[in-house]
């Protein structure tokens, strides 16, 4: 008996009941492109997340009000904490090794343009040290500059997206916007920087923190404190000196401080870890589909082998071994649910693409999780295909040619 | 070729051990075409069984071609099946997925003859099986009783086995093609030489052989020549 009879004779038996083997091969198909679409999907935003913090800027330690609740990465703003302030990053910008400090004051405001368009969007508070500390870079025009921020100023600088909102094709410098009613010039705009995610930094607009904090909030406050280390292997020298410092001017214990410094990598970290959670509980519910698919094959192939026990008996009376019959019918049961895991990969293909296209989620189909759908798809067939396998090879030829 | 030596098989039932054979000792020669006839009850199926390499004795030895076969296991009885002995059976269980030809091809795969091998020597199995050639193409669900029954001949041929053991295959035919088939055994015998051995609990289908072992209550009591 050799590969090509093996293949002939799965043909032939896999043919004889299409319906049947179609179905079958139904719940493989939904099993494996379930797990493909979802791991995509949470591959997908483990991505887009870690491409969109990594280009917030490295070398990054962000410095917020309230404290780190121990250990589970959340953080509390509790009442009565002591916000930051302007001279807080005056005096971070002190400490040595800081290439750059960028207090900021973030705000979501109404704007609308001189044509009419209007857009909710992320108005951010901030000095000219931003570009640097955010490695941020000007399109058009200027920047905020410390004069403007000086003279309380009333102008603005748009990320590419707010530009599109509010301007269309239009250029938008020299022209005047309405941030919570009020007039701003738009003086500059900045470069796409393309991520997405939680935050989108090209959705924005840039205005002095000083008019931030006067005119549109009435707030003398920051909501974090951008820094920037020179050298990376400073980072966490940096993180002690700016604890120590902020503890002192805000008269608490450095072990129990009412801000919050994060790094990227903390950050990341964190969000990895959720992403990851994420993908894996996502893939464990399309796995227990997986499961009752494989359950499928199992029960379709003692179907088979039921109906089929005289042709067995046939087959052994005329010569065949008990590892040839076997062979065979796993061989029927691996052929499913390959089948089944390729068409599966196309359909979580498919899937993930439709997810990307009208819900705006990012996937990414890996090579990984082809050969983990391919992987698990063939391993299903062996796994519930092998207990059916073994009670066809086990059949005696006598009893098997009887039954009825 | 054959040779039995007080074969005893006994099957243990809820009711206790039954003996089906209680030391059963007759030869077979080559070329002989012999009738096991018995009624129902009588063991003769329990004996086609067991010279059929599909069940063993429990106490006695069977030699087959020269082969002490009574010790051996479900994959050397396998083997024998595959290489020595062709099966017909009342009910010819032909593979309806499978045209005739590969139905007659099928014991030649397990042989392990080489693929292309096995077409020629298929078809010279069904020429001696008197086949028509149009229905080497059929599917078996095409094809009236008579033919069936020839395809099974053929696939039993196939191998080129030195025994073919025939169990009841007149039994699902009606008189006139089961008088057909029946001279088509007649025929391997006279012209081929073939060793055949016939199992049937009637009168008229063992008239058909040149010899007649009559079973009764797992034992002999009768072993005749017909001419």
């Amino acid at each position: 008996m050799t590969a090509i009879d093996l293949a002939i004779e799965l043909g032939s038996a896999l043919t004889s009941n299409k319906v049947r083997t179609g179905l079958t091969v139904l719940g493989i198909v939904i099993g494996i492109g379930s797990v493909i679409a979802m791991v995509s999907i949470g591959q997908g935003g483990a991505k887009s997340i870690e491409s969109s913090i990594q280009g917030l800027g490295s070398n990054l330690l962000t410095v917020s009000p309230g404290a780190l609740s121990n250990a589970r990465g959340g953080v509390s703003t509790g009442r009565g904490m002591a916000p930051l302030s302007i001279d807080d990053a005056s005096a971070i910008a002190g400490i040595a090794g800081v290439a750059a400090v960028s207090p900021e004051l973030n705000r979501r405001f109404q704007m609308t343009s001189s044509l009419g368009n209007n857009t909710n969007s992320n108005v951010i508070g901030v000095e000219s040290g931003y570009l640097t500390a955010r490695s941020l870079a000007i399109d058009a025009g200027t920047f905020i500059t410390s004069q403007h921020n000086a003279a309380f100023s009333r102008v603005a600088v748009l990320g590419p997206t707010t530009v599109k909102d509010l301007f269309g094709d239009a250029d938008p410098i020299g022209k005047t916007i309405r941030i919570n009613r009020m007039d701003f010039r738009v003086i500059g705009t900045t470069v796409a920087k393309g991520s997405s995610g939680f935050f989108n930094p090209d959705d924005t607009a840039f205005v002095p923190l000083e008019t931030m904090q006067r005119i549109l909030v009435g707030a003398d406050v920051v909501s974090t404190i951008a820094v920037s280390v020179a050298d990376k292997t400073q980072m966490a020298d940096v993180k002690a000196q700016v604890t120590e410092l902020l503890a002192s001017r805000h008269r608490v214990d450095p072990a129990a401080p009412d801000f919050s410094i994060f790094s990227q990598e903390d950050v990341l970290g964190t969000l990895n870890q959720v992403t990851n959670t994420f993908t894996m509980f996502l893939g464990s519910v399309a796995g227990i589909s997986l499961v009752v698919g494989g359950i499928g094959i199992m029960n379709m192939m003692l179907m088979t082998i039921t109906e089929r026990t005289r042709e067995i008996g046939l087959r052994r009376a005329i010569g065949a071994k008990q590892w040839q019959i076997s062979l065979q019918f796993l061989a029927e049961s691996v052929a499913l649910t390959l089948l089944g895991g390729i068409l599966g990969i196309l359909l979580g293909w498919l899937l993930s693409l439709l997810v990307t296209t009208f819900a705006g989620i990012n996937t990414s189909v890996t090579a990984s999780s082809v050969v983990l759908g391919v992987g698990m798809s063939s391993s299903i067939g062996i796994i519930f295909g092998f207990y059916p396998a073994r009670r066809a090879g086990k059949l005696h030829p006598i009893d098997a040619l009887r039954y009825e | 070729m054959i040779d039995c030596q007080s074969i005893r098989k006994i099957y243990a039932s809820q009711a206790g051990p039954t003996e089906a054979l209680k030391g059963i000792t007759f030869s077979i020669g080559t070329g002989e075409f012999v009738a096991i006839m018995g009624q129902s009850g009588s063991g003769k199926s329990t004996l086609m069984h067991i010279l059929g390499c599909l069940d063993v004795a429990t106490s006695g030895t069977y030699t087959l071609d020269g082969q002490d076969v009574t010790e051996m296991n479900e994959n050397e009885l396998a083997q024998i099946r595959s290489t020595r002995i062709g099966f017909v059976f009342q009910a010819f269980y032909l593979l309806p997925r499978a045209t005739v030809l590969r139905n007659v091809m099928l014991p030649l795969m397990y042989a392990g003859v080489p693929r292309q091998q096995r077409e020629p020597r298929a078809r010279a199995a069904l020429e001696k099986a008197a086949l028509p050639e149009k229905f080497y193409n059929y599917s078996p669900n095409q094809i009236s009783g008579g033919m069936m029954q020839r395809v099974a001949i053929a696939r039993a041929l196939a191998n080129d086995p030195v025994m073919i053991l025939a169990d009841e295959p007149t039994g699902n035919l009606d008189s006139k093609t089961g008088q057909m088939v029946l001279e088509t055994f007649q025929s391997l015998h006279r012209q081929h030489g073939r060793t055949i051995v016939l199992i049937t609990h009637e009168s008229d289908v063992a008239a058909y052989a040149a010899r007649i072992v009559r079973l009764k209550d797992g034992e002999i009591i009768e072993d005749r020549k017909t001419i």
